[in-house]
């Protein structure tokens, strides 16, 4: 699947499937920290993303006070 | 994962409400908070004049949102703090979000009315970015908002932005700042009243509202602020609440419900230890008073006088590389 990460933006691709709380593990990203979008929808922790899938993993924190 | 409510399939999961949702329901869940925070904190009725604090980042915009789905009548205000393309492509998202809204946004630029910008505000004074700019827009925010005529001043500052910000002055001890980190802040000395309606809401679920509701917003981290201290506060608050879902909202509300009431006195003295501005007219906190030729002038006015004397300088010199822009390079590298 294609993934792509943001903050800078750039691409990578994983091979096989992933369910969505493994696929962040795997990259170390945080769950409290990221949305992920598949397609501009919002899927949960459990969902499982296909080969085909276009992924976006969309960091949420922001530095301003 | 099903919805709590309805047990449609869920797009999201809240660990710290032990629930997961679907988006008619997370939206439900989001407006009931923000309803739940201006309520308690008697943060404004629907007949004040408010005036948002815009950054075309999510949390401004999606608080913009939700005071006008729940009928408030609220007009934005953006500031263009000249920190290079971040500026140029928040400031579209800000511009589109009002004009697809039909709202209106108003729209100030450091460069242009004050002769200066953050990045050359931050050299000229030594200051670090995050501190000019925060220094910046809180006088032009309260200034638009005397000015214009509203009662309140709205900001988007979320549940992870408050728990970070009272970790911050915690580990400090800062007694001061404890006792004036409040959802509200009432008007006083020609400062408007200021509010928080998103305490109760983190930033996942701040992003989670703009995606669901189809909200553009610029993703990118302002160049700025890589590697500041506030976001390291988040990251460890963060571990926490991985570990043990709730712990920020328990911090951060239990330090409102039982640790701000044992304050109210510190925050009541520095209230009234403010002065106006021999410049702007502004009122300015004794802490902050600098005579300037026998006169006491605001910290706002003596960062315009030293920023706009001083050259232009480039966002590129003051920047630090972000932890994720280390990685990525990182990354590439190691293909």
């Amino acid at each position: 699947m294609r993934v792509i990460l943001r903050n800078p933006r750039r691409e990578i691709e994983i091979d096989g499937r992933r369910r969505v709380h493994a696929l962040l593990a795997e990259l170390d990203l945080a769950r409290e920290a990221h949305l992920v979008i598949r397609n501009g929808v919002l899927v949960p922790g459990d969902a499982e993303l296909d080969r085909d899938d276009v992924i976006e993993i969309r960091p949420v924190i922001s530095g301003g006070a | 994962m099903k919805c709590r409510t309805c047990r449609e399939p869920a797009i999201i999961e809240l660990p710290r409400h032990n629930a997961n949702f679907c988006s008619e329901h997370f939206l439900q869940l989001c407006r009931r908070q923000v309803a739940k925070a201006i309520h308690d904190h008697s943060m404004f009725s629907p007949d004040d004049r408010i005036l948002v604090a815009v950054s075309g980042g999510k949390d401004s915009l999606a608080v913009w949102d939700l005071l006008v789905e729940l009928g408030y009548k609220a007009d934005g205000l953006y500031i263009a703090l000249g920190i290079g393309d971040y500026s140029e492509e928040s400031r579209g998202y800000a511009e589109r979000f009002a004009a697809e809204r039909g709202l209106v946004l108003k729209v100030v630029s450091l460069r242009d009315d004050y002769g200066y910008d953050v990045p050359t505000a931050s050299k000229a004074t030594g200051r670090v970015p995050c501190s000019a700019c925060g220094m910046s827009k809180r006088h032009i925010f309260d200034k638009a908002a005397v000015d214009g005529g509203y009662d309140v001043v709205v900001t988007g500052h979320n549940l992870d932005d408050e728990a970070a910000v009272l970790f911050g002055n915690a580990l400090r001890w800062d007694v001061e700042y404890l006792a004036r980190q409040l959802p509200v802040l009432p008007a006083r000395h020609g400062f408007p009243r200021k509010v928080k309606p998103l305490i109760r809401l983190t930033e996942r679920e701040m992003a989670a509202w703009c995606v669901i509701r189809g909200i553009d917003y610029i993703i990118e981290e302002c160049p700025m602020a890589a590697g500041n201290r506030h976001l390291g506060y988040k990251e460890a608050l963060n571990a926490l609440e991985e570990k043990s879902p709730g712990t920020k909202a328990s911090y951060y509300l239990g330090f409102l419900d039982r640790m701000a009431p044992l304050l109210a006195d510190i925050a009541a003295v520095g209230a009234d230890s403010v002065r106006p501005c021999a410049r702007c007219g502004a009122a300015t906190g004794v802490s902050d008073d600098h005579a300037v030729d026998g006169e006491i002038v605001c910290a706002f006015c003596r960062l315009v006088e030293r920023s706009s004397a001083h050259a232009p300088v480039s966002v590129d010199l003051i920047r630090k590389k972000s932890r994720a822009e280390r990685r990525a390079t990182v990354e590439v590298e190691s293909r």
